[in-house]
């Protein structure tokens, strides 16, 4: 036996990029600028392989003969330790054992390929780092090269000998004491156990088992805690709530049903037989109709704590999530489009700002990014929608929010899982991955999360899952099973056990498939290894699905039976280690009961006579913001068009790099109907009234989908709600009042809530040098996800201004509304009211805007949103590399203004329901009539000239060329 | 005319298999979606075809390396199989994935005397993923799937895209050659000079190489992706084009069959 290592380097006259940017990296950190770091990847090789096959791997397999050279010497030899540049510091890092490692996997199966026998593969990295001393290096280890949630740092040369992984298992079942223990002792063990239930829950669970006279196993009591948790149950938002404002009272009995999923129903109930929503809040997906073959399903989900821990592999595994749940509704649904919101801190803030535990923003933002492209460039699912959004609350909890549309036929929509059928798994193995992942989602962070959780976090095999859809997909068309869904939060615990709630099941641990020994059953049961699914498969198809599993590479097993007996039985070999009732594990949780209290802050107004002398400046500086400015360095990286169905891109114009303001994707190859992915948030519009936050959100998520050309009829939404620690009243409070915002928007635009999903307890705690706990809360965040649909999309139209000589016009009205606008965010001004809606006014204006869009009437069209019209205007300007004169006289307001305070608030509010729309001359008088039931004006022309102007009548109040506008929003984020 | 029969070759994480078959078929041929595993088990199945495409993705995860783990299987798999192919008068097409596939196995350019290959494609020059549309120029007379084609306009999307030759000899003679048949240009059909024009940095502005017959092509854009006007980035303000500048290259390998 032996233990080979092949390093790679860069051949001569080839650049190492990886070592050039973290030397760049390890600069920003604070490190002495003369340090130079080399980069070098590798592989460790254990089996019985000679030291010809070896080389022959490194040459043939390992590197790439024409870019690289390699070094290939066993472990611990001398020629591995030779620097490239002398007085070098070596580091190395590796992963941690157990770790998903695929590329370990791939390299496996080639060497197998190349007929050499291998047992054991694993990657590695290793740095030189010159020109610093060793403390620098533990610095840059520490901050830049490795993270210690998945991986581990070896300075110097690595010593091993051996690379197997886990010992095997001893059987050992295990009895928790819960009946005689105290309240305290109860909470205790809860705490400890990593349970996170309440001391009411655990009393529920003792006297359970009081009843039952027996202790009830470890097994059993982390599948109550899993089926329990606030992850899978929804159990604050979907509970008794208290709620009073200032205007209300009122008490629900399950607050999500009696608001986000009451709308719906109303909704439903009104459209009659026009209802086109097929599967509302049940499924793992929203599911509407589409056209005479197929449905669609959307979800958004987030992935907020692991992604805090390791950005890259929460958010691999976020984007890995949501896919299985659109591949885990109805029969399963194809994937087509993927949409990913993200929420960071400023990614500039210095290093010696963080508090403990927290990782730089700048390089979450970076993880993130290339956790969510990595997997979903891998699935050949097109990301085409999107939003980052700064403020620096999210420092210690990063939101990351993950969505998939889905394309399901009609007579697919539904399943149902009979006794007597097995219970299959499929895909990925079993190993410790993201044990505890649901009750440590719905904890707060703290600065000892890392060490605490480690087992939470995971990295996604996106190869796994691709192969998992190939075979899914082509059973699901033989109709080999009757029943999916997905592994995800709580693993084989909450998969199996809500498939078979309605039935029973029997589970039979020991034969799922393991990545390696050592595995106790409870582990098995709650691991939250990825890329797997559970299938309920007839036991006359068994073999046929199997064999198509086979026949490309994937697992299949039976790991249970579904059995008419109601109960939840777990064995392991023939021994029975847990039995619960399904009706104890689904209904047996008591209600929560909290109250949620809402103060509607008074609306201040901000004094703005003299506060328009610096205009033009104002709106670069809004353009520069980072909520503004342009995300290319990110969108770029996504393939956005994959599956060949890209209609409208994410970025539009000239030069291709324009903000457009929704995707347009037409899923079935050779037809022409189309859908319409968008969204809308407005975290700080929520300091203000998380009502009109909500409603703000809404509209703007519709309005995008409509300015493209959706049919405002045929949108559905899905809410997201990211919020602290709703165990506050007024936490809650300020959630309950954007779930009431929620319910009016939809019934009053008939704009169904399809699905949704919430994450709490977002705050992160430390203690500060005086060793006081300092807690930091993220604002309350509502995603509103939209999803439109388009007849023919060759009807759609896009933001960027097309040609000279186009009339302009504003559609809606502008109001007195500044409060949480990016133009107060540049100015460092608080207070003004927040943009409320007016949906008699949205029910008016996106009927009749999509009908002009439809006739051809419109060249292009902008939503305004972040920095009102002139923002608009900035961005459809240089986006069609035209100039434009916008007279501020003619924009629409509710109440005449003059002064300072019209120009700025025509410029700079953020009214909703408003849009900046381009006509030819000749369509003019034909768009008016259109429009004929709104408010809409003439306010301007595009121009030959490469400036945008803006005057009010006479006076000109802004000249600036387009290319500086550009250069102001493009240039923050060109990373 | 006949309907020759394509076998687009997918791989586990291929993922562009099902608009190159639309492709295909939309440029009026017959197209097959075959797993590797039923080559593997059947290499004749081959035969029964007149062109093999292996299309865009991630074989095997591009894990070590970008089409590595594929192009380690056609070598020590199906060697003999795919170069009979090869000098049946037939076609063979690698796109994006596919032609890191084609030029990794050996398929399309010979390995020199050592056994080592000609050139290869690494990560791009930024070292990150890039989606983006590119112009290009066909620079081959004898390159089939270019025919009757000058400029181009495509979209690229990939991470290891650059090419690059092994010494100046090589890049001379594939030149003179007439091999490195598609390179990027600007907008007017200038040869690039830098990003984003030549997105990757690739040496001699080459984004796709046939043999030396003309028979066998890989290409780093996507062609599949512009098949009709609305997946134009522009059609919104340019309107829309009959057809996409990508659907020559299907029908020029269909019609090779007529």
């Amino acid at each position: 036996m032996s233990l080979w290592e092949i390093d790679i380097y860069p051949a001569e006259g080839q650049v190492d990029r990886a070592g050039e940017e973290l030397t760049s990296d390890a600069i920003d950190l604070g490190l002495d600028p003369s340090i130079q770091v080399a980069a070098v990847h590798g592989y460790l090789l254990e089996g019985d392989i000679e030291e010809a096959d070896a080389n022959r791997l490194a040459d043939k397999l390992l590197a790439d003969s024409v870019v690289e050279k390699t070094v290939v010497a066993a472990v611990g030899d001398e020629r591995l330790q030779q620097a490239p540049v002398n007085g070098s510091l070596l580091v190395h890092v590796i992963n941690k054992p157990g770790v998903m490692d695929p590329v370990a996997m791939s390299a496996q199966k080639g060497i197998e390929d190349l007929g050499i026998a291998v047992d054991q593969v694993r990657t590695f990295r290793k740095y030189w780092v010159f020109g610093v001393d060793q403390g620098s290096v533990n610095r840059l280890a520490e901050k830049v090269l490795a993270n210690d949630a998945i991986e581990q740092v070896v300075h110097g040369p690595l010593q091993l000998d051996a690379l197997a992984l886990g010992t095997a298992y001893e059987f050992e079942l295990k009895k928790i004491s819960i009946r005689s223990l105290t309240d305290d002792e109860l909470e205790d063990l809860s705490k400890q156990g990593q349970l996170y239930l309440t001391l009411v829950e655990m009393q529920t669970i003792q006297k359970h088992f009081q009843g039952l006279d027996r202790e009830p196993t470890d097994i059993e009591l982390e599948s109550i805690a899993q089926t329990w948790s606030e992850h899978c149950s929804h159990k604050t938002l979907a509970g008794r709530i208290a709620y009073k404002d200032d205007e209300t009272e009122r008490h629900f009995e399950n607050m999500l049903k009696e608001t986000v999923f009451a709308a719906t129903v109303k909704i439903r109930e009104e459209l009659g037989e026009d209802d086109w929503c097929v599967s509302v809040f049940k499924d793992n997906a929203g599911i509407v109709t589409f056209n005479d073959e197929f449905n669609v399903a959307f979800k958004v989900e987030t992935h907020n704590h692991p992604s805090a821990l390791e950005p890259y592999g929460g958010a691999n595994t976020g984007i890995g999530g949501v896919i299985r749940d659109t591949l885990g509704t109805g029969m399963g649904a194809k994937p087509i489009c993927n949409t990913d919101i993200f929420c960071f801190a400023n990614p500039e803030v210095d290093h010696d700002q963080l508090p403990p535990g927290v990782l730089h923003p700048r390089r979450v933002m970076k993880g993130v990014v290339s956790g969510v492209r990595d997997y979903g460039n891998r699935m050949g699912i097109p990301t085409v929608n999107g939003a980052i959004y700064f403020d620096n609350r999210y420092l210690g909890n990063p939101l990351v929010y993950a969505g998939n549309v889905g394309l399901i036929p009609k007579e697919k929509s539904f399943k149902e899982a009979h006794a007597g059928e097995w219970a299959v798994v499929i895909g990925g193995h079993t190993g410790r991955d993201g044990i505890h992942g649901a009750t440590f989602s719905s904890a707060e962070l703290t600065s000892d999360s890392e060490m605490l959780s480690g087992g939470a976090v995971q990295i996604g095999n996106a190869i796994t899952e691709k192969m998992v859809m190939d075979v899914m997909l082509e059973a699901r068309d033989r109709n080999l099973y009757t029943c999916v869904t997905d592994c995800g939060a709580g693993g084989l615990s909450s998969a199996i056990g809500e498939m078979g709630e309605e039935i029973g099941v029997e589970v039979y641990l020991d034969k799922a498939p393991l990545k390696y020994d050592g595995l106790s059953y409870t582990e098995v049961w709650i691991s939250e290894a990825q890329e797997r699914m559970v299938f309920s498969v007839p036991e006359q198809n068994w073999k046929a699905f199997q064999t198509l599993c086979e026949s490309e590479g994937v697992d299949a097993t039976i790991v249970g039976k579904f059995v008419d007996h109601g109960r939840l039985v777990l064995k392991y070999h023939d021994e029975v280690v847990g039995d619960l009732t399904m009706d104890f594990l689904h209904n047996g949780r008591p209600p929560i009961i909290r109250d949620a209290h809402y103060e509607i802050p008074a609306v201040t107004v901000i004094d703005l006579e003299d506060k328009a002398a610096s205009l033009e400046q104002d709106l670069e500086a809004i353009l520069g913001s980072l909520n503004v400015a342009s995300k290319e360095w990110v969108v770029r990286q996504y393939d956005h068009e994959v599956q060949a169905g890209s209609v409208v891109k994410p970025m539009v114009g000239i030069q291709n790099d324009g903000p457009g303001d929704a995707a347009v994707v037409k899923p079935v190859l050779g037809s022409s109907k189309g859908l319409t992915v968008s969204c809308g948030m407005n975290p700080r519009y929520g300091d203000y009234d998380t009502y009109h936050m909500a409603a703000s959100a809404i509209d703007e998520a519709i309005r995008n989908s409509v300015a493209v050309g959706a049919d405002p009829s045929r949108i559905a939404i899905l809410d997201n709600f990211c919020w602290g620690y709703t165990d506050r009243p007024e936490t809650l409070g300020s959630l309950v009042r954007a779930a009431l915002a929620c319910y009016d928007m939809a019934v009053d635009l008939k704009t169904p809530f399809i699905s949704g999903k919430d994450s709490l307890n977002n705050e992160f705690s430390y203690q500060n040098e005086e060793g006081e706990k300092v807690t930091i809360s993220i604002p309350p965040t509502l995603l509103i996800s939209a999803i439109g649909q388009v007849e023919d999309v060759a009807t759609c139209t896009t933001m960027d201004a097309k040609e000279a000589g186009n009339v302009l016009y504003q559609v809606g009205v502008t109001k007195r509304e500044l409060g949480g606008s990016h133009w107060t965010l540049i100015r460092e001004l608080e207070g003004g009211a927040v943009p409320s809606v007016c949906t008699e006014n949205c029910n008016a204006v996106f009927p009749a805007l999509h009908q002009a869009i439809k006739s051809g009437l419109v060249r292009a069209c902008h939503d305004l949103s972040e920095g009102g019209l002139a923002v608009a205007a900035a961005e459809m300007a240089f986006a069609g590399g035209l100039g434009m004169m916008i007279d501020l006289a003619g924009v629409p307001t509710d109440l005449d203004y003059s002064g300072d305070t019209e120009n700025v608030l025509k410029l700079f509010a953020e009214s909703n329901t408003r849009f900046l729309v381009e006509v030819t001359p000749e369509n003019c008088a034909a768009f008016e009539q259109t429009l004929g039931g709104v408010t809409v004006a003439r306010v301007g022309t595009i121009t030959e000239d490469d400036q945008l102007v803006v005057n009010n009548g006479d006076k000109n109040l802004l000249t600036t060329p387009i290319g500086q506008l550009k250069e102001a929003w493009q240039s923050p984020l060109r990373w | 005319m006949t309907t020759p029969k394509v076998l687009v070759l997918r791989a586990p994480g291929t993922n562009c298999d099902h608009e190159t078959k639309y492709a295909f078929e939309l440029a009026g041929g017959q197209a097959d979606r075959v797993h590797i595993n039923r080559v593997l088990e059947s290499p004749s199945l081959v035969e029964q075809y007149q062109i093999i495409c292996i299309p865009g993705g991630f074989s095997y995860g591009d894990d070590v390396a970008a089409g590595r783990i594929f192009a380690n299987q056609m070598r020590s798999h199906l060697a003999d199989v795919m170069h009979e192919f090869k000098n049946s008068d037939k076609l063979i097409l690698g796109i994006c994935n596919g032609f890191q596939v084609l030029i990794k196995s050996g398929l399309l350019l010979d390995d020199d005397a050592d056994g080592a290959p000609p050139a290869t494609l690494c990560w791009n020059n930024h070292g990150l993923y890039e989606d983006r549309w590119v112009y290009l120029q066909n620079s081959s007379d004898k390159c089939i799937f270019l025919r009757g084609t000058d400029r181009l306009y495509l979209p690229i999307a990939h991470a290891e895209g650059k090419f690059v030759m092994r010494n100046e000899d090589i890049a001379d003679q594939l030149q003179a050659n007439q091999q490195l048949a598609l390179k990027y240009v600007d907008a007017a059909g200038v040869p690039a000079v830098g990003f984003p024009q030549n997105p990757n940095g690739a040496q001699r502005n080459v984004a796709g190489v046939c043999d030396d017959s003309g028979r066998v092509f890989g290409l780093m854009p996507h062609p599949e992706r512009f098949l009709e006007g609305t997946q134009h980035p522009r059609w919104t303000r340019e309107g829309l084009q009959p057809e996409g500048d990508g659907l020559a290259l299907f029908r020029n390998a269909v019609e090779y069959f007529a």
